[in-house]
């Protein structure tokens, strides 16, 4: 950013402290919704028992799931099964430290900002951070020793380190049109001209299918297939490590929503409404699209997954990021 | 014999395993190799249908070697039916295939009056169809929304139990109960058709063509259902024919037979209807048939609701039927029938029979050995699940976990019916 920041040094812990809070309660209650959403497209009811329209379902499955008996298999390798949900968690809710939310707000001589973090490679941030957590999906399906959890383990690795690619090839476009990789900076520059979801059509689009399948959401969900390999890699979990991983998956999927939205819809700009509200709409109206899709498609199969990854979106989103690349220089 | 629809070969000779069409090994040059995974599906898995148990070598995602276990739901309903008298064991044969249980009730009913030589009164005889044809509906419906459940389209499941929990209200309008109905019975049907039946029916056989159509909808215009499904699990026609196959296992392959229409059993020699034949052999032709069954049975239950004669619902057979409930009270030989009924149960004359119906997953067989008692000496089910699934590793070898699993979805096996 040009302007100058005059932010207080203390302000980051308890912006990092709200958010990490927020991006929780949002995932608490994304499960809510999603099966909400689910059961009417479905023709049910869903979860309504517990509070009213069912509200106080994702606390009661939290208590349960910690009042769980926490096992460990026998020929398992206890520390890697440990730690590997706590890795997926951790980067999950770690990338969205330079996700913005908001604009600067000024409260007398000191400014706010909407966002914890501004690295200006944030992009690449979250790449990098998504990576890792991939470790958490790989390594804890090979220490629990089951072959279905290793089979799952496998498509995992394939699918992710495939489909990364196009994703990142997909935000290329993005890139060189704002000439930045901080996110705050691409937000920012939409609201000047045109959010990026207009000339980034093609983007876009490979950015949601690729995004899709790096969350692991159906129609891409073969690493958990669940009529094929059980429950994938976290078949022999059971308790809070599995909440972890269901915990890390679900903030994935906010945090490439949360991505999407500054990349492609302005980030928090929009009319009227005050900027946090205004991402938080268009948030959900992505995780909606993400829900939409699960009710509707059938699962590829693990051939299929590879030849579209390779052959269909790499292709278009090399094709996308170049064409993108001529017209800058060409309007310059 | 099956009419083998002329075509281009789906594949060229025969692809079903040596030395038994029911292993398949891994071939010798990978046997050595230690890339092979042995991994053990079921009989405790999400899309195993029941207890089916596959033990699958795996090459990567390739399955190489397979082994069905199967067993797991033995319950010995032919040993049971024996110790029961024939009017007690009617119950039986609806319990071995929860999904087509009126077909296999009818089926035993059948051979029971075919040993007793008994004249069924026309209008049990369309009821009878118009059941059957429910039934047919009912299985499919199940079907459907199983497969799509294995395919990934979870919502199916929901779509089609909507049109399913309508036929079983239907059922429950006749006989009190949801499955497992008793509804039929040597002679007849076991009540009168309840005032207000037609009318329900009809009203289902008129919304029934709307919702197939949505179930197309959703399933064949999109394209990852047709890649997961076309080309999938081929069996071709001559293979089916060699592995005894039936129903919409073998009409998918290409082999036009139905005994609907080739052998025909209570009225369907008065109905018009098609026999859909696809042939292309594969999980989706599977499909097709499927559906377009589901759009005849509709057209069957229609001209039976139609067809359908006034009359007496069971026959007058006082050996056989047990008599009015209100002469109990005012005739002693009515009373003494009754009696020998509930007790001791109807004999029925020395002799075998085998006796051949189109259940919803192909020739349900029943045979049985009377011995002129009023238990049958012995009784035998020809089951098609049974048979079908023996077809599993001719179209399963060489493909992927995830072909495995939509092909074993598209035998339409139900495993109480395997083991029995």
């Amino acid at each position: 950013m040009s302007q100058t920041i005059n932010q207080p040094w203390w302000i980051d812990l308890p912006k990092a402290f709200l958010i990490v809070n927020l991006v929780l309660l949002l995932f608490a209650y994304l499960t809510w919704t999603e099966r909400k959403l689910l059961a009417r497209m479905q023709l049910r009811y869903g979860p309504n028992r517990v509070g009213p329209f069912g509200l106080l379902q994702p606390i009661a499955d939290l208590v349960k799931l910690i009042r769980k008996e926490s096992f460990l298999p026998l020929t398992g390798v206890d520390l890697l099964i440990v730690m590997a949900p706590v890795v997926a968690g951790f980067t999950a809710l770690a990338s969205f430290s330079v996700i913005p939310w908001g604009p600067i707000w000024t409260i007398g001589d000191y400014h706010i900002t909407g966002w914890v973090t501004d690295v200006s490679i944030g992009v690449i941030l979250i790449f990098a951070l998504g990576s890792l957590g991939i470790y958490g999906f790989i390594v804890g399906g090979w220490a629990s020793d089951s072959k279905y959890s290793l089979l799952g383990s496998m498509r995992t690795c394939a699918q992710m380190v495939s489909y990364e690619v196009s994703l990142a090839l997909a935000v290329l476009g993005v890139v060189i049109m704002s000439g930045s990789l901080s996110l705050v900076d691409i937000a920012v520059k939409q609201q000047e001209t045109i959010w990026f979801a207009g000339p980034q059509f093609v983007g876009l689009l490979v950015f949601f299918v690729a995004g899709v399948a790096e969350t692991n959401r159906p129609p891409f969900d073969l690493p958990e297939a669940e009529s094929e390999l059980v429950a994938g890699y976290h078949t022999e979990y059971g308790g809070m490590r599995w909440g972890l991983f269901q915990t890390a998956e679900y903030i994935n999927m906010i945090t490439l929503s949360g991505l999407m939205v500054t990349l492609f819809f302005g980030g928090w700009g929009g009319p009227g409404l005050p900027g946090p509200l205004w991402f938080l709409i268009k948030l959900a109206a992505v995780i909606f699209a993400f829900m939409w899709i699960r009710a509707t498609l059938p699962r590829l199969r693990y051939d299929q997954l590879m030849r579209f990854g390779w052959k269909v979106l790499l292709p278009v989103a090399t094709l996308n990021a170049l064409v993108t690349a001529i017209i800058v220089v060409a309007v310059d | 014999m099956a009419a083998v629809m002329q075509h281009a070969p789906i594949y060229e000779g025969t692809r079903i395993p040596s030395p038994a069409p029911t292993l398949l090994e891994v071939p010798e040059a990978l046997g050595e190799s230690e890339d092979i995974l042995t991994v053990n599906f079921g009989p405790n898995h999400p899309s195993t249908h029941g207890v089916l148990r596959l033990v699958v070598e795996l090459h990567g995602e390739r399955v190489v070697g397979l082994r069905a276990v199967i067993g797991y739901l033995h319950t010995g309903f032919e040993k049971t039916i024996e110790q029961k008298t024939y009017w007690k064991a009617i119950t039986y044969p609806a319990r071995i295939d929860y999904l087509s249980f009126q077909a296999n009730e009818l089926v035993f009913v059948l051979a029971i009056e075919k040993l007793l030589e008994i004249d069924v009164p026309p209008k049990a005889q369309w009821m009878r169809t118009c059941l059957l044809e429910l039934n047919r509906l009912h299985s499919h419906l199940v079907w459907l929304g199983t497969t799509g459940l294995e395919l990934g389209a979870i919502s199916m499941f929901w779509y089609t139990f909507r049109e399913r929990d309508a036929i079983l209200d239907l059922f429950e309008m006749l006989a009190g109960v949801r499955m497992h109905t008793r509804y039929f019975q040597a002679g007849g049907l076991a009540d009168d058709i309840p005032p207000g039946f037609a009318e329900e029916c009809r009203r289902f056989a008129d919304r029934m063509p709307a919702a197939v159509d949505e179930y197309e909808a959703m399933l064949d215009r999109n394209q990852i259902f047709l890649e997961r499904t076309k080309g999938i699990g081929l069996l071709s026609a001559d293979d089916a024919i060699a592995l005894g196959q039936s129903g919409p296992m073998l009409r998918a392959s290409g082999a036009d037979w139905d005994l609907r229409r080739d052998d025909p059993y209570l009225v369907y020699d008065q109905l018009d209807f098609n026999v859909p034949v696809y042939p292309g052999g594969d999980v989706y032709d599977r499909y097709r048939v499927h559906m377009d069954e589901m759009r005849e049975s509709v057209r069957i239950i229609h001209q039976c609701l139609d067809g359908m004669p006034e009359g007496p619902w069971i026959a007058d057979d006082r050996k056989v039927v047990l008599p009015p409930r209100d002469e109990l009270h005012t005739s002693m030989e009515s009373l003494i029938h009754h009696f020998k009924l509930v007790t001791e149960g109807y004999r029925v004359p020395e002799g075998e029979v085998y006796v051949a119906i189109e259940s919803p997953r192909g020739e349900m067989g029943c045979y049985l050995v009377s011995d002129g008692g009023a238990k049958p000496w012995r009784v035998k089910f020809r089951a098609p699940s049974f048979v079908a699934l023996q077809a599993g590793p001719t179209m399963i070898q060489g493909s992927l976990i995830a072909d495995m699993i939509a092909i074993a979805a598209s035998l339409d096996t139900v495993m109480g019916e395997v083991d029995r």
